[in-house]
């Protein structure tokens, strides 16, 4: 017997039925890994972003919510290592408010085998305690390589996949471009400020994706069939408290009209003494 | 590049379910993504972008509306907005598709053996196999009961003579649906791509749906083994019943096309300087948006009415024809005030204003003409016949 890490369950199948002794011994091993996919629910980036009444947040009216692109690269390469895998799950997580039900159905219609709604009522969260909140769920399964989106397109702070890593005790690579899984361990690649990096990581591990990787699927129509008979559990997300709190938002100054000008000398002498650059 | 946003004044878009609406933005963002690239320049050159046609069979709009044999089974409304999605890229590959799903997978899915379903749908539904619907001839377009081409039954075959005219798919189908009459009854034949006798030929120079294949089909002297008719229909209801679904589509559809113009010019308006102020703070410029987003906005609700009663089973045709009708008119009103609204930019293909109008003005002929359908209504409150 082989060793195994303890996050894969290993299954030999035997394809050699009792009573076919002349045929050769063909030894299939299949791994089940528990793959997960951490998802977020945001504001389209091309929306009309306002203000609500108290400063702080956005006013959800008028928004088209979708799911986070990078999370959607996410998605993409947690379905294409359950190709690869083999017999292996795809579990989409999120903490958010119910709403966010149609996000984790889209990824169920993408190909997901099941989806988790850390519900939390919709109540502000922070990189910490989301980290926190997510993570003491995800201790309870066996998940063993865990993709999430390189950032989230709303808050952009890029803390959650290596939080997420550290309170799991796993290793972290993050903004990936290219990945090989192998047995126990991955190959990924980096873009680097003007190089390319390649590391190698065992698992389990946490993995951000980056545009690049992959063109996610396009949710096709037998698969929003299917998502309608998938699980989605909705479990109460544990209170932790955010280490941290917006103070105000504010919208950036809009910008001057765009003048045109009919001459060179005109447009130097604008940029000389109305934009004042040269 | 951001997405597609469609037209919802009125926040239609609660009347549908998640289910639909997660269909329509899925075909939504295919089609920018993957057509909406790619469309001029095949309008441009009068090809279909074949290409596309194992994308669409992967995406599952193929037959979408159907239950077993490899499609979705998708609802009445699920199906009509993805319609609606994929005219809003052109009339053209919704054409495509309708002819696809309604008018050949439809019928042998109704009205075919189960040696036929076996036989085609599931390839049908990938793509691999394409289909097209001959109904119409030269002669005969709002009279097709009076078709003259004719299958004889010879014994173990029957032999079909005649040709079909303005047919959609027609030069690359692999199987076609001939409508013909035996004993004087119209009957349904599918015809196999390479049965000895059976010839196609392009018809060029078209000004609507260049992206589209549309032919003629002959027939001389065609041997068409028995197996090959639909056994469970005869008469004219045959045809008719898939044109009802088509139609159903068309309804949907032109719904599409009205967004995408009316969204172009929207944006054009907001950005066009003239008169030293975006020509959308004129009075004038603002009544012809008005007018779009309002028609565009009935337009949406007797579609999507039109789909809840066909779910509820309570759907007649006369339905279809005012549904049909109306938006296709409503559609082809909006392209020519937004194409007002562009200006001289209209005129060109960097916009797709002049693509759409120049189609619709096929979708408000095919399928039943606008005064037919007005004609279909008519019969319906007065209970006179004004069409023969
Ligand atoms: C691009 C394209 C694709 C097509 N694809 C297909 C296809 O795949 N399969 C297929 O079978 N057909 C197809 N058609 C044919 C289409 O269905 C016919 O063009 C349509 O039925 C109208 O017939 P027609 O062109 O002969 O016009 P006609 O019937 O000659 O009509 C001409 C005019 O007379 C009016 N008219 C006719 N009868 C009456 C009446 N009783 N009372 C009042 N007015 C009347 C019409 O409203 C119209 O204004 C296609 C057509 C086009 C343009
Ligand atoms: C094929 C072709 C050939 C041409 N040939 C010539 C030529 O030989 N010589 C030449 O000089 N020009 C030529 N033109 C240009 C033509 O005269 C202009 O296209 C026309 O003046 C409209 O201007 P525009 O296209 O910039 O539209 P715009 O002026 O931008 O108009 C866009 C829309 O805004 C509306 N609009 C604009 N101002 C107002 C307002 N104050 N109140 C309400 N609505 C308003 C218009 O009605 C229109 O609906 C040609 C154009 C074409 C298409």
């Amino acid at each position: 017997m082989i060793e195994i890490p303890a996050f894969l369950h290993w299954f030999a199948l035997l394809a050699q039925g009792p009573g076919r002794a002349a045929a050769p011994t063909l030894q299939l091993v299949i791994k089940v890994m528990d793959i997960v996919v951490c998802v977020k629910r945001v504001a389209a980036t091309d929306s009309q972003i306002k203000i609500a009444a108290d400063g702080k947040s956005l006013d959800p009216a008028g928004i088209e919510f979708v799911l986070n692109p990078y999370d959607e690269i996410a998605v993409e390469a947690a379905l294409a290592a359950k190709e690869q895998f083999g017999d292996s799950t795809v579990t989409v997580v999120t903490l958010g408010s119910a709403d966010a039900q149609k996000e984790l159905r889209t990824c169920l219609a993408m190909g997901a085998d099941k989806a988790v709604l850390i519900n939390d009522g919709g109540r502000s969260q922070d990189a910490f305690s989301t980290a926190e909140t997510v993570a003491d769920y995800l201790k309870g399964t066996a998940a063993s390589l865990i993709f999430c989106g390189k950032q989230a397109v709303d808050g952009d702070e890029s803390q959650f996949p290596p939080r997420l890593a550290e309170l799991l005790g796993m290793p972290c690579v993050t903004e990936i471009t290219s990945l090989t899984l192998e047995d126990g361990s991955l190959v990924a690649e980096r873009d680097i400020e003007g190089a390319r990096e390649v590391v190698n990581c065992s698992l389990p591990a946490v993995i951000s994706t980056n545009k690049g990787l992959n063109e996610p699927r396009y949710a096709n129509l037998k698969g929003i069939m299917a998502a309608k008979k998938k699980p989605l559990e909705e479990i109460e997300a544990a209170a932790i408290d955010p280490a941290t709190s917006i103070e105000s938002l504010s919208l950036p100054p809009a910008r001057s009209e765009g003048k045109i000008v009919e001459t060179v000398d005109q447009l130097v002498d604008a940029l000389k003494n109305e934009a004042k650059v040269l | 590049m951001s997405r597609f946003k469609g037209a919802d004044f009125y926040q239609i878009d609660d009347l549908f379910s998640e289910e639909e609406r997660m269909a329509r933005d899925s075909v939504r963002d295919w089609v920018d993504a993957e057509f909406i690239p790619i469309i001029e320049e095949h309008n441009r050159n009068a090809t279909f972008p074949s290409e596309l046609i194992p994308q669409l069979g992967e995406m599952g709009v193929l037959g979408a509306s159907l239950q077993g044999y490899g499609c979705a089974g998708m609802s009445p409304v699920a199906y009509g907005l993805i319609l609606q999605e994929l005219e809003r890229g052109d009339s053209g590959l919704r054409s495509f598709v309708s002819v696809q799903g309604s008018l050949c997978m439809y019928p042998i899915h109704a009205y075919g053996s189960e040696e036929q379903k076996e036989r085609y749908l599931p390839k049908m539904a990938t793509g691999e196999l394409i289909g097209c619907f001959g109904l119409t001839e030269a002669d005969f377009g709002s009279n097709p009961g009076g078709m003259l081409t004719r299958a004889e039954d010879k014994g173990d075959h029957y032999l079909l003579n005649g040709s079909k005219y303005w047919i959609t798919n027609g030069c690359i189908a692999d199987v076609a649906i001939v409508w013909a009459k035996l004993d004087g009854e119209i009957r349904g034949f599918l015809v196999d791509k390479g049965t000895p006798g059976y010839s196609t030929n392009t018809i060029k120079n078209k000004f609507s749906l260049r992206a589209s294949v549309t032919s003629e089909l002959i027939f001389a002297d065609c041997k068409i083994p028995k197996e090959n008719i639909l056994g469970e229909i005869s008469g004219l209801k045959g045809p008719l019943s898939c044109l009802s679904q088509a139609r159903f589509g068309i309804a949907f559809g032109t719904v599409g096309s009205a967004m995408a113009v009316y969204d172009e010019a929207l944006r054009y308006s907001q950005t066009r300087i003239q008169f030293d102020r975006p020509i959308a703070r004129f009075q004038l410029v603002q009544e012809k948006l008005i007018w779009m987003v309002s028609e565009i906005t009935k337009g949406q609700l007797l579609a999507w009415r039109l789909g809840r009663l066909k779910e509820s089973g309570k759907l007649h045709h006369s339905h279809i024809s005012m549904a049909k009708r109306n938006n296709c008119w409503m559609a082809l009103e909006c392209c020519r005030k937004a194409r007002d609204l562009l200006g001289a930019n209209g005129i060109t293909d960097e916009y797709q204003v002049m693509r759409h109008m120049c189609n619709l003005e096929s979708v408000i002929t095919y399928e039943g003409t606008h005064d037919v359908h007005g004609l279909i209504i008519g019969r319906e409150i007065t209970g006179e016949n004004a069409i023969l």
